[in-house]
């Protein structure tokens, strides 16, 4: 069943009366999008209130039968994906970037904090902010497809389509997106075996990574 | 379950269970922005506490009535979903501030939708009027082109949504009397044009001697008492007249800044 059937013809009719629709059925995937590619809820909630307010105006400046063909799902995380892509290339103006990838390539994955307790609650918190840490490793094009994708639930040709990038692209950034996944989690598994260390965030654990190389 | 028996079946669905509700309020939020909700904070006022509402297109409704009272009367008279705010937007609470001071330069975006043409020209006219000053009803109405329409005007003043930034207080009866007023009655009506320097007691009194325009015998100029050129008449040198007939009779021409007109039958 589409979650927003008739929507986009009732956006058509009388968008000021819809659009609050709009908003209930969107809001908490926007803003998982925008979690899951940038990793701050603070940037997360800005970006996902302002896809929001510009899906808005944009639709005030369409005419009615073009509202009624949009694919909302698609359409909304198109928006989404290129507000954190624009704060996210702010975000790295402000603070130059700690290279990630070749230091784990280099075989210097960050180290994990050690409370991994299978079958539990805080376990299984700890296992969702690990793949949500090493989701943000992922090269921001592979990043946004794996999102899309698989958090989001999007179809490969919805994917496609928000991303504005071939299907195949997409099957093989998402594929690529999961190998790569499933090493970090992996090498985290072990490393996480290997230290006592306490720090959280990827850029702290990048950092400390920095401090280990020869 | 251990991470390097990760199948892709296991991870995707490792990665559904990221997905996160969104924060309370950020759909509101969006909402607002968009003008399609408001949110409301208090403010000190020349008529102490007020109440400002505001979306994403502007400053929305003010009202001296309680918060309970606020959203009721927003409800019923804008019918958009509101909510309290912790406080108004720095900037936008200066420049109201600014406002309620007397600069009219100071910029007030305002959210009129919803109010018929008639109304906002209304409004948008008694913006004109400066701080120390009052206009009769009848100005309004011939400034906007609609000279027989003065007890609309009157309505419309009543209906204003944003008293004190928009300042119908500063429109009265012709007859001298105060009139109406939105956010108190004549009281609140009389304490406002006080703070802003118009002795309210002084023009009811001339106004019911008959003066209802005040000119120089030097320049033959004749104004609306109020008028800054006319309040820098010296006693010795200021003639009253009942009418701007009477005026214009006697050689004077109207005041070029406030433009007096002859007094319609309704106000």
């Amino acid at each position: 069943m589409d979650p927003d059937a008739g929507l986009p013809a009732q956006l058509a009719r009388d968008l000021d009366a819809s659009f609050p629709r709009l908003v209930a059925a969107h809001e908490d995937r926007l803003y998982t999008i925008a979690l899951r590619l940038l990793g701050e809820r603070r940037d997360a909630e800005e970006v996902a209130q302002d896809a929001l307010v510009r899906a808005y105006r944009a639709m005030a400046g369409y005419p009615a039968s073009r509202i009624a063909e949009l694919r909302l799902g698609s359409w909304l995380a198109s928006i989404t994906v290129n507000l954190a892509r624009n704060k996210r290339r702010r975000h790295v103006d402000r603070h130059p970037p700690l290279a990630l990838e070749p230091i784990i390539a280099a075989g210097f994955d960050p180290p994990t904090d050690d409370r991994r307790g299978p079958e539990t609650t805080a376990g299984r918190r700890e296992t969702k902010r690990e793949l949500a840490d090493a989701l943000l490793t992922l090269p921001p094009a592979v990043r946004a497809a794996v999102v899309l994708r698989h958090v989001d639930g999007l179809s490969v040709l919805e994917t496609a389509a928000a991303l504005g990038r071939p299907e195949g692209t997409i099957k093989a950034q998402v594929h690529r997106g999961l190998a790569l996944l499933r090493t970090r989690l992996e090498a985290r598994a072990v490393a996480g075996e290997r230290h006592e260390n306490r720090t959280s965030t990827p850029r702290r654990r990048a950092a400390a990574a920095l401090e280990a190389l020869p | 379950m251990t991470t390097s028996e990760l199948t892709d079946r296991s991870l995707e669905t490792s990665l559904r269970g990221l997905r996160t509700p969104a924060p309370e309020g950020l759909g509101f939020a969006a909402l607002v922005e968009t003008g399609l909700a408001d949110v409301y904070a208090p403010i000190a006022s020349p008529l102490g506490r007020a109440f400002v509402a505001w979306n994403g297109r502007g400053v929305s409704w003010i009202s001296a009535a309680e918060p309970g009272e606020f959203e009721t009367a927003f409800a019923a008279q804008v019918g958009r979903p509101i909510r309290p705010a912790a406080a108004l937007p720095d900037r936008l609470a200066r420049a109201i501030e600014r406002r309620f001071g007397g600069d009219r330069r100071a910029r007030v975006p305002l959210d009129l939708r919803g109010h018929t043409p008639f109304e906002v020209a209304v409004w948008t006219k008694a913006l004109e009027i400066p701080r120390g000053e009052v206009r009769p009803y009848a100005w309004i109405a011939a400034e906007i082109g609609r000279p027989r329409a003065v007890r609309a005007v009157g309505t419309a003043l009543a209906h204003n949504p944003v008293p004190l930034v928009v300042p119908c207080h500063r429109v009265v009866r012709s007859d001298g009397r105060l009139g109406q007023y939105s956010m108190g009655g004549p009281d609140a009506k009389r304490r406002v044009l006080g703070a802003e320097g118009v002795d309210a007691a002084a023009l009811e009194r001339e106004a019911a001697a008959g003066i209802r325009f005040v000119g120089s015998d030097t320049t033959h100029i004749v104004c609306h008492p109020t008028c800054r050129d006319a309040r820098r008449v010296t006693d010795r040198h200021r003639v009253g007249f009942p009418s701007l007939g009477a005026a214009k009779a006697a050689g004077y021409r109207p005041c070029r800044h406030c433009r007096p007109v002859s007094v319609g039958r309704a106000a």
